[in-house]
């Protein structure tokens, strides 16, 4: 089934939860929405099911509106988060909730439900488990009773509202994985809410990234990666490191590194003098230190503080912010004729593929860099170690 | 054993505590209770079954269910129907009706039959209109029900709210969008899932409708074997000194107090999730 977005908003009290959405799905599509608590997704989801209703827009599901049909005549299958299995019915009876309470002249048979049932539970191979309660079962195995479910009413369309939300790491993995290949197998229209970049792009055709009830983008997992519309998308889809830089004439960006000279030291008075009075009237104060010197303190030493690092190179063109992912930085000892930044090592965390390096600039400021192990063993960083750092691409956002 | 004296209370201590819980229930609920048996088989057991087996003991038995048979099954209805629109959706006025259902538990019943005596008696508008159609509430068997209903509705809807308020609404939205309708929705998926909350607070509401003195005794107007439900009838009886009938009837309610309070028992026991308000 192709669904048709057109122009939704809705508003709950003075919140504006969706603004003017528009968003088309082709038949077959499995289409992540993907964004934080609160960007509306849930409720778009809601909206295209049929279960809240819009302030404004319609969906239009296969060329009719949707709106003006009811909620069992739009053949949508709904997954909830947290499963909404009956809790007194036994895995059988869940999945054939959606068939049994058919009107009776469009009912199957008891065989023929029967069959039915037994063919999805094997399908989402939980046919062993069909007389069992759902409280008996693991929560993915209730997630996926929910899904056969949902299939049993032969939907033209699937929603899933964060469908491995409230599953372990381990079981969300294999569950997703499992649901792309059940996708491939029986290609039916899909749309399902997460706010797991890392789910939306192994599982999706296509990421549509949300925040505060507007789309941001909507592209291939491929392309809302590696090409983010704006430093949303980009912050969204992974970590990253900012730099403050410019960019000159011809449109090509320079980095811009801050340096704290050794006597860039400035002295000032510490603030914790109390009697305000003694150091506003100076002469009193020296008068009275005459006459009673216990009772008045003497003046305190100033303190040396360290000034805002300064700029190394100068500016030459508009000031901008560059992005670059913490795999794009290239990360060496001594620096060469480049343009490095000149970074402390707080921290390595070497579980994984790539090394992490936590890092502190000299103005501050935190950086992340994802490096192999054999580039960490060939130049021994170690903690504490002053490292240079470039990154090997970076991107400005026009906002 | 020594580490385990280190956090709870000395010995002696204990034991005092536990001999005041039970004595106190012991010279406040089992003797009098022990007594009631032993008054109503004072004269022996075929005096006893004599005082239970007049005409106007058996009106009063009679009457007692008919009470309850009616003012239940009513307070049911309406304690599904205001969980279900207090817990399920948004309204205008929900505080005030949340609140409103608790003001039985906060008027004496005295006052609730005396409410109704003003308000349907032969001096008030809506008495001389029900007088001029020939309609008998007060003093009469309509009159006794309204004013049962009035004591016993809070206890459904007291049970249902915090257990639907619990549940909440996606089981009941999962059901819709699988094609089911409003029945269908409330008689598979609800239902099944308040049966044992609505059965405790039916079985409180009972207790009540049966035992309620106070408000039927103000509109009842005593007439024996015809408004006197068994509390009326163990009063009526008690002040015509007839002790033995008096502590027999009592013995009748004593029985139903029993058996509601082991039924109460079985249920807090077997589904301690769906009794919200025991907790």
């Amino acid at each position: 089934m192709s669904i048709q977005v057109k122009g939704i908003s809705k508003q709950f009290g003075e919140t504006h939860v969706l603004n003017n959405i528009n968003l088309e799905v082709q038949s077959g599509e499995l289409i992540a929405l993907l964004g934080p608590s609160g960007s509306g997704k849930t409720t778009l989801l809601r909206i295209i099911a049929g279960m809240e209703t819009a302030d404004s827009g319609t969906i239009i599901l296969d060329g009719n509106e949707a709106i003006k049909k009811k909620v069992g005549e739009r053949h949508v299958g709904f997954v909830f988060q947290h499963y909404a299995l009956f809790k007194h019915m036994t895995v059988f009876e869940n999945v054939a909730f959606g068939l049994r309470v058919r009107p009776k002249d469009k009912r199957l048979s008891d065989a023929e439900i029967r069959q039915k049932v037994m063919k999805l539970l094997t399908l989402v191979h939980l046919d062993t488990f069909h007389d069992r309660y759902p409280s008996q079962l693991s929560g993915g195995q209730r997630q996926r009773v929910a899904l056969a479910r949902a299939l049993a009413v032969e939907p033209t369309l699937l929603l899933l509202d964060e469908p491995f939300g409230a599953l372990d790491a381990k079981v969300r993995k294999e569950l997703r994985r499992w649901m792309r290949r059940l996708h491939d197998d029986i290609h039916i229209t899909s749309i399902f809410v997460t706010h797991d970049q890392e789910e939306a792009m192994e599982v999706s055709d296509r990421v549509v990234v949300m925040s505060n009830g507007k789309i941001e983008q909507v592209g291939t997992p491929g392309e809302v990666y590696h090409q983010p519309v704006n430093s949303f998308v980009y912050d969204f889809l992974g970590n990253y490191n900012v730099f403050d830089g410019w960019r000159d004439e011809e449109g090509n960006a320079h980095l811009l590194e801050y340096e704290v000279k050794e006597n860039d030291v400035s002295l000032v008075p510490p603030v914790t003098n109390k009697k305000g009075w003694m150091s506003r009237y100076p002469e009193i104060t020296g008068l009275l230190q005459k006459i009673i010197p216990s009772v008045v303190p003497t003046p305190q030493p100033l303190v040396p503080q360290q000034t805002k690092p300064s700029p190394k190179r100068t500016i030459a063109g508009k000031p901008v912010k560059l992005f670059c992912r913490p795999h794009e930085l290239f990360v060496v000892k001594t620096p060469d004729e480049n343009e490095y930044i000149k970074a402390t090592v707080l921290h390595l965390n070497p579980a994984g593929p790539l090394v992490k390096i936590e890092m502190e600039r000299l103005s501050g400021e935190g950086l992340t860099a994802e490096v192999p192990k054999d580039v960490i063993d060939r130049l021994e960083i170690k903690k504490g170690d002053h490292i240079y750092v470039r990154p090997k691409n970076t991107r400005l956002f026009d906002e | 054993m020594k580490s385990k004296s280190n956090i709870t209370e000395p010995f002696l201590i204990r034991v005092f505590l536990i001999v005041i819980a039970i004595g106190f229930i012991g010279v406040f609920v089992a003797l009098p209770v022990a007594v009631i048996f032993i008054e109503a088989l004072a004269k022996g057991i075929g005096a006893y079954f004599n005082e239970l087996n007049n005409d106007n003991a058996k009106a009063a038995i009679k009457l007692t269910v008919l009470v309850a048979a009616i003012s239940v099954p009513c307070n049911m209805v309406f304690g599904l129907a205001a969980s279900w629109a207090i817990t399920k959706f948004e309204f205008f006025g929900k505080r005030l009706l949340i609140t409103l259902i608790d003001l039985p538990f906060s008027v004496s019943p005295v006052i609730a039959g005396l409410i109704y005596v003003l308000l349907l008696g032969a001096n008030s508008v809506m008495g001389k209109w029900l007088d001029a159609h020939n309609m008998q509430v007060i003093f009469a068997v309509p009159g006794l029900v309204i004013a049962t209903i009035f004591v016993t509705f809070p206890f459904v809807a007291r049970e249902l709210i915090p257990l639907m308020e619990e549940q909440g609404t996606e089981e009941e939205e999962a059901a819709i969008m699988l094609g089911a309708n409003g029945w269908q929705t409330f008689w598979n998926v609800t239902l099944p899932n308040i049966k044992w909350g609505l059965f405790y607070g039916v079985l409180l509401s009972n207790a009540r409708a049966m035992g309620e003195f106070g408000a039927v005794s103000v509109i009842s107007g005593h007439i024996e074997g015809v408004t006197n439900t068994l509390p009326l009838h163990v009063e009526s009886l008690y002040n015509g000194y007839n002790f033995v009938g008096a502590f027999a009837v009592a013995s009748l309610l004593t029985v139903l107090a029993v058996f509601t309070l082991i039924l109460k028992m079985i249920i807090e026991y077997y589904y301690p999730h769906e009794i919200k308000a025991a907790r």
